[in-house]
């Protein structure tokens, strides 16, 4: 393969929350060359002031992610190629999230609403105990695996137009983690779990745009989870109203 | 900026209207192609229960469901909250509400 040009024209941006400022860099461009590999030749040649976050470069840790040309990303395993406007980029701090300085975002508010979905573990028995065992034929484990891959990239959530205009909505990553504890038969508390995404920010906001599932890196469908959460919120509602 | 309840009273709202807007299509389109006079419209509707319970349901099934969706609009789009919000939601069933019921009583009341 030969490429057309030497440089790439990459702009980032810097600066910390109300003092942004985007800076323009002059990158080589490599035959194999990933957007973190820019991010990382920027900050190893030209200003080693640049703060960005990644950990482990093959797609597993989901702490790189960033917005490339406005598109977010995990950036170790985007090639430029794939994503560059004729040889330029522009790269920023993941969407929706505050921006700690440069590329490096707050990942608070984002974690804060996995708990708020109560989207944690909900243990059935002691450490004494034996455990349930995993069936990969039940229809509910088969459901809980369709979204147990989430790396917690934050994708999703910069991805979402209902984070973007309504703040206190939960997001796709923590309803769908919800939604494979809902399912999973190891989980004892499934009406806190219910009751956590029944709330004003809960999974009754999302309108299933899809951009979750279109952008998540690991190919997940958050929105068919948060389809079954509204599902199964609905079923135990109306439960709850024929016993009363 | 929906929970559970008003989720589930815009679904519902909305499964209501589907038939009353069908039917409403189904009258405008008769009305207008047989070339109904008001006052034979009025002849028709005028002490009518059955126009009375079919535009009432309508009415009230539109003002619930639009309340909630300009409610979400407008938290999604103008970041109104709280309780301004909430009298917004309630102010725009209520006029919907008052204008509708007062056109239904005006053509079914005898």
């Amino acid at each position: 393969m030969t490429r057309t040009r030497d440089m790439l024209q990459v702009t980032v941006q810097r600066g910390e929350a109300g003092k942004t400022r985007m800076q323009r860099f002059d990158v080589p461009a490599r035959e194999n060359q990933t957007v973190l590999d820019v991010v990382s030749w920027i900050q190893q040649e030209a200003d080693p002031t640049l703060s960005y976050r990644f950990a482990c470069r093959v797609g597993m840790c989901g702490s790189c992610a960033m917005m490339v040309n406005g598109v977010p990303r995990w950036t170790c395993r985007t090639h430029v190629s794939r994503v560059a406007n004729d040889g330029r980029l522009d790269i920023a701090p993941l969407r929706n999230l505050p921006v700690i300085k440069d590329l490096a975002t707050d990942m608070d508010p984002f974690f804060d609403k996995w708990v708020a979905a109560e989207a944690r573990h909900h243990p059935t028995r002691g450490r004494l105990e034996e455990f349930d065992p995993i069936t990969p034929d039940n229809p509910e484990r088969a459901e809980a695996n369709l979204g147990i891959e989430c790396i917690n990239c934050g994708i999703c959530y910069a991805a979402c137009d209902t984070v973007a205009g309504n703040p206190d909505y939960l997001g796709p990553a923590a309803l769908q983690r919800a939604w494979t504890l809902l399912n999973d038969s190891r989980d004892a508390d499934r009406p806190t779990i219910l009751a956590a995404v029944s709330g004003k920010g809960g999974c009754h906001n999302c309108h299933s745009m899809g951009s979750c599932a279109q952008y998540c890196p690991n190919e997940l469908n958050p929105m068919r989870a948060i389809a079954g959460l509204k599902r199964e919120t609905v079923k135990a509602a109306l439960r709850g109203k024929r016993d009363a | 900026m929906l929970d559970l309840r008003l989720y589930m009273a815009q679904r519902l709202s909305a499964l209501v209207m589907a038939p009353l807007v069908l039917g409403h299509i189904a009258v405008m389109i008769y009305a207008i192609q047989g070339g109904l006079s008001t006052t034979e419209i009025l002849g028709r509707t005028q002490g009518s229960l059955l126009w009375f319970l079919f535009y009432g349901t309508f009415v009230l099934a539109v003002s619930v469901h639009a309340a909630i969706g300009l409610r979400v609009i407008v938290h999604e789009w103008l970041r109104l909250r709280g309780i301004a919000l909430d009298v917004l939601t309630w102010g725009i069933c209520a006029a919907l509400l008052t204008l509708g019921l007062s056109a239904v009583f005006a053509v079914t009341l005898p």
